[in-house]
């Protein structure tokens, strides 16, 4: 029913071409615009109440302190190697994924998903079993190389890495799909290896959805709390990330918690922001 | 394996009282006790106990972390007993006025390293903490057990190497499961309830810190009598032997 004056203003713009973009971009029927803006407030609604219930006098001494420093620190460098690794090994998988063919892909799709909805913690857990000191790979590298994963930066890397890459192949993969094939068909009968027109026709062509993915990737490694707290323990300036440090806060002073979380939240942002400024600026738009 | 793993990693359920759990007849009495996870597995028998031993009664339990609970009557939850794990949230209560007499202490736990079977780091006291080539998990200090281990590392003049500071008992507990640490200090009945996964290493200063556990009636009671006989129960001489099967010491 309220569509329906909608759909008459649709027919009248058509008629003159010019201001029919600029009318469906202001106008948006109330089917829609609603549940939008009760999904935004949804979102933004938690956020205020940290916002609002923050001891912000706290806030420059909580900056200030060095273990927030120290976790803030580990944060972003842990997350930043968590993508780099997401890229270097999920590109490629998500490029399998889209232009190969080969027996059980549709198996394999969906195992790639696995971490998305598998709790954490059990993926924490998981990555104990494998590779910690008693686990299937982990007991021959600390039998032979004494190397020992569990409680060290590596190992919140890996944990990060293990729960992040499958928003970046999903998001890659994605992009790979709806890219012209037909360009990378050109490049060949053009003489190109397949190397060559993976790395410069489908890369760039794909840009935007691999950026999109490695965003993604970085946020949730980001946040990440139950596989990084299971796989790598919690030992400031070694493991304790963000997370982890906002929540043992939580145990003994939620108004610290809250500080902490807002810090962590307002330095993602500022990223992301930057980012977006940076490398996406147009696409925005 | 890695299913028990899991399973024993899930934080202790927190089952909702049943108000409605009223039984056919008219007799039929009911109390909600609110109790501290690491008293699941002692007040579910104990429980059943009471309740076979008074027909036409019923005790329905809700398990959680002691802070929580307290919280939780603060606002209004419908508790009849209250059974914590420390005296802070049972403090919390008192102060509000919420409990019907003051409350007693029934039972209290202590602290025990922890070492995987065969002991791989052959840890044998809390001197062997202080190694930093040994892997050593505790609890995090704003936890009560990580506050407990400080109290024994600070009489003991032992400087604590960890390696991990860990979430709660059960997550230290389970990296000793796992065999990822050569030791950790958790409570003596998590030792215990591990069974064979977990080997118990005495240690002559964990006399010296013990955690109580308080029991309170509330004031709000629905059925004073009920909740003070279940109240009663938890300090006869059945449930002391319960409650020492388990690894408490009782007062």
């Amino acid at each position: 029913m309220t569509g329906a004056p909608a759909g008459g203003s649709r027919r009248g713009t058509a008629v003159r071409g010019g201001a029919r973009s600029r009318r469906t971009g202001g106008a948006a029927p109330a089917l829609l615009l609603v549940p939008a803006l009760v999904g935004l407030a949804f979102l933004l609604v938690p956020l205020l109440g940290l916002v609002l219930r923050a001891p912000w006098g706290e806030l420059p001494a909580r900056l200030a302190s060095p273990e927030v420093l120290g976790a803030l620190r580990l944060s972003l460098v842990c997350a930043t190697a968590a993508t780099a690794l997401s890229l270097l090994l999920g590109v490629p998988l998500a490029w399998l994924l889209a232009r190969s063919t080969f027996p059980g892909k549709r198996l394999v799709r969906a195992l790639v998903t696995v971490p998305l909805v598998l709790p954490p913690v059990v993926g924490g857990v998981a990555l104990l079993l494998v590779f910690g000191r008693r686990g299937l790979v982990g007991e021959h590298l600390h039998e032979w190389f004494g190397v020992s994963l569990p409680f060290t930066t590596g190992a919140v890397v890996l944990a990060e890495t293990f729960v992040a890459m499958p928003f970046l192949v999903v998001s890659v993969e994605g992009a790979l799909r709806a890219a012209d094939v037909r360009l990378d068909e050109a490049a060949a009968t053009l003489g190109a290896s397949r190397w060559v027109t993976f790395r410069r026709v489908t890369l760039p062509l794909v840009a935007p959805g691999v950026a999109a993915g490695a965003v993604l990737a970085w946020t949730r490694a980001l946040g990440e709390f139950g596989a990084t707290i299971t796989f790598a323990g919690n030992f400031p300036g070694r493991t304790q990330t963000m997370p982890l440090a906002v929540y043992l806060a939580m145990e003994s002073n939620p108004e610290a918690a809250i500080v902490l979380s807002l810090v962590l939240l307002l330095v993602s942002v500022a990223v992301l922001a930057l980012l977006r400024e940076r490398w996406m600026g147009g696409a925005s738009r | 394996m890695a299913v028990a793993l899991v399973s024993g990693l899930a934080v202790a359920s927190c089952s909702v009282p049943d108000q409605d759990a009223t039984q056919v007849g008219d007799t039929s009495r009911s109390a909600v006790v609110f109790a501290a996870a690491s008293l699941t597995e002692v007040l579910t028998e104990l429980g059943a106990e009471f309740e076979r031993s008074h027909p036409g009664t019923s005790i329905d339990f809700h398990f959680g972390a002691s802070s929580a609970l307290a919280q939780q009557i603060v606002a209004g939850a419908p508790a009849d007993v209250f059974a914590s794990a420390s005296p802070e949230p049972v403090d919390q209560v008192v102060d509000l006025d919420l409990v019907a007499e003051p409350p007693v202490v029934f039972a209290a736990n202590r602290l025990q390293i922890a070492v995987p079977p065969g002991n791989p780091g052959e840890v044998t006291g809390l001197a062997d903490f202080a190694d930093p080539d040994k892997v050593i998990a505790l609890c995090a200090p704003e936890v009560p057990c990580g506050a407990a281990a400080r109290e024994v590392f600070a009489l003991a003049g032992v400087d604590a190497q960890p390696d991990t500071y860990e979430r709660d008992v059960r997550a230290t507990l389970t990296k000793v499961r796992l065999g990822e640490v050569d030791a950790a200090l958790v409570y003596r009945t998590d030792v215990l309830a591990a069974g064979e996964d977990v080997r118990g290493v005495d240690f002559p200063e964990a006399g010296r810190v013990v955690n109580e556990y308080p029991l309170a009636v509330l004031s709000e009671a629905s059925d004073a009598d009920l909740a003070s006989a279940f109240a009663d129960h938890l300090r006869s001489p059945t449930a002391e032997d319960v409650l020492r099967t388990a690894g408490f010491d009782v007062p």
